[in-house]
């Protein structure tokens, strides 16, 4: 085997599988961008929710919560909390951490002002519409 | 040690390990407050700890990879590094720029470190892994230059083995898979997907060149095996990772808003991708059968042949688990993940960078293998670790199971934090397999301390008596 198998066969397996496969992931990727739009309704990312998202990504919520099952396991599942828990009780829960219970995990308290949390709220409502494939299984994320 | 400039691996290797130690301290805190949840609240909150934990875990691998990379380069291409003032420049760099981005997380609130650091110029901070402010990935893009600089110069300079072109040529690829992480879209599920060009890229791709070169030169140097036979098997692995990896890359693409058709493309490629890993275990084994000499460092030959084995374990095993669609459904975002991640971060790359540190380290110490007693001290430090690491990632796996069944599968599912109640046991059971871990990290790192090489003689009369 050693005489009809090469290295040189085998490094050429090598650059052509990357190639190759490589190929077909950008092309994918290509279709993939056209769809996304349509799947998670990018024409209502108002400014409203990109200042939402803004607001989430500087305050690190994905190093405690996940977002459509991705960041820490720590906190609930943000991506459909707004249909979890409605818009009013995210505002008040984010408003009263942390809940200084003894031994309970703890969230910080942001200090966002009133516009603040409704920017938030806007992006969580953005979020809990976009077509994930029917995830997660429950409402409880 | 065949060439002077090689030693700039020491400094490298060493930082490698205080950071280690780092990594696993924010370990435990992380994973105490689990369990105690006002624990270090509200001077060190959980997110803090979090990032401080994987940050540190992706610095030192790098810090380790570089070493590796001064080390091998040379010495695979039979000449001096091309600039050994600018490898012992760019280590202090990096160091500073790591060190000074963990002291930034510890003091300073993140949104007010995202408004100190331009931020909102260009957005790029809140993401896993990626949570260091602009300067600091400036930085590493810095670092990673002079690194591609130096190497290639070097790889150009001298001979041009597969070992080296792979090496280089992922090194190539570590840094321009880096480069996604500043283009941050504004549409999440876009982002998404393109920070898993990063991840997935990096651990699932990249990286595994890197561990492919790695342990392709340690097996070449200490069993003596022809490198002909060597090369030929790394090429054909790192062909079925990529062959595997690239489109496997859909598993992480079935419930975060992409197209459905990621759902069997990612199925079905990624249930290969522990294919390489099998082959690493044969392709390292066969090497070990077919041994020319007797390395006197045992120590590093554990740590070799235990890499590809627990690298399968953790990437391979633990990584199919979660890796069909259906399962995946029930087991996204829950500590099956976590229990994956340890076992395929520690099995895969901690353990490839401790191989070549274990293989390297007595060299730039110059002498061929430590003493017989240090080695005792690093193999106990092998056992106390994997040993651990897999108790770790049993605990998750078990606290994973109970949120599949009582939150996710459940006909009535339980919210999160009652949930999370019901895991207590596992969280013990991980912060106390933790806790056995850092006890073997001391274990391995003692085995610095004792001092003197390994004697020939001696240990052959040992040998002979028993």
């Amino acid at each position: 085997m050693q005489q009809v198998f090469t290295k040189a066969m085998a490094r050429n397996i090598f650059l052509g599988g990357a190639v190759f496969f490589l190929a077909i992931y950008l092309a994918l990727t290509y279709d993939t961008w056209q769809r996304i739009p349509i799947r998670d309704h990018a024409d209502q990312m108002t400014p409203a929710v990109l200042r939402g998202k803004y607001l989430l990504d500087t305050n690190d919520c994905i190093g405690c919560h996940t977002i459509n099952g991705e960041g820490a396991y720590f906190a609930p599942e943000l991506g459909n909390v707004y249909k979890r828990r409605g818009p009013d009780f995210i505002k008040a829960w984010i408003q009263s951490q942390p809940t200084g219970v003894p031994g309970r995990r703890q969230m910080p308290n942001f200090h966002f002002t009133p516009d603040q949390l409704n920017d938030l709220v806007a992006y969580l409502q953005w979020l809990s519409n976009i077509d994930t494939n029917n995830w997660p299984p429950n409402i409880q994320g | 040690m065949k060439y002077q400039s090689q030693a700039v691996a020491k400094p490298y290797f060493i930082a490698a390990l205080a950071l280690f130690v780092g990594q696993i301290v924010f370990g435990l805190i992380a994973g105490l407050q689990y369990l105690y949840g006002t624990f270090l609240f509200p001077e060190l909150p959980f997110d803090v700890a979090h990032m401080s934990h994987t940050n540190l875990l992706i610095v030192w691998l790098l810090m380790a990879f570089m070493g590796a990379a001064y080390f091998i380069v040379p010495e695979e291409a039979q000449t001096e590094l091309y600039s050994p003032k600018l490898a012992l420049l760019t280590f202090w760099v990096f160091l500073t720029a790591g060190a000074l981005t963990i002291a930034a997380y510890l003091f300073v609130p993140y949104a007010h470190l995202a408004a100190i650091t331009g931020n909102a110029v260009l957005p790029t901070m809140g993401r896993g892994y990626l949570e260091q402010p602009l300067p600091t990935k400036i930085g590493i893009v810095l670092v990673a230059l002079s690194l591609l600089f130096n190497v290639t110069m070097t790889l150009i300079k001298g001979r041009k083995t597969s070992i080296n072109l792979i090496l280089v040529g992922s090194l190539w690829g570590l840094a321009l898979l880096f480069l996604p992480a500043f283009y941050f879209p504004q549409d999440t599920v876009k982002a998404s997907f393109g920070w898993w060009w990063i991840v997935h890229g990096w651990v699932e791709g990249d990286w595994e060149l890197i561990l492919g070169a790695l342990l392709g030169f340690i097996l070449i140097k200490m069993t003596g095996v022809d490198r002909e036979i060597v090369e030929k098997w790394i090429y054909i692995i790192v062909a079925m990772t990529l062959v595997s990896g690239i489109v496997g890359i859909g598993h992480h693409y079935y419930y975060t808003g992409a197209p459905s058709y990621w759902i069997w493309l990612g199925s079905i490629f990624s249930a290969l991708e522990p294919l390489p890993f099998m082959l690493l275990i044969a392709f390292s084994f066969k090497m070990l059968l077919a041994r020319r000499r007797e390395h006197p460092n045992k120590a590093a030959m554990l740590w070799a042949m235990g890499t590809p084995i627990m690298a399968f374990l953790g990437a391979g095993l633990w990584g199919f688990m979660i890796t069909l669609a259906p399962a995946q459904y029930y087991m996204h975002g829950t500590n099956f993940t976590a229990a994956h991640g340890h076992l395929a971060f520690f099995g895969a790359y901690a353990m490839v960078s401790l191989a070549i540190i274990s293989y390297a380290m007595p060299l730039l110490r110059g002498r061929v293998a430590n003493s017989a007693a240090a080695q005792r001290w690093e193999m106990a430090g092998f056992w106390i670790m994997v040993l651990s690491m897999i108790g770790i990632a049993l605990a998750l796996t078990g606290a994973g199971i109970v949120t599949v069944v009582l939150q996710r599968a459940a006909a009535d599912p339980m919210p999160f934090m009652q949930v999370q109640d019901k895991e207590r046991v596992f969280f013990w059971l991980r912060e106390l397999a933790g806790v056995g871990f850092f006890v073997g990290l001391l274990v391995y790192l003692r085995s610095f301390f004792i001092s003197g090489e390994y004697e020939y003689a001696g240990e052959m009369k040992r040998a002979l008596a028993t």
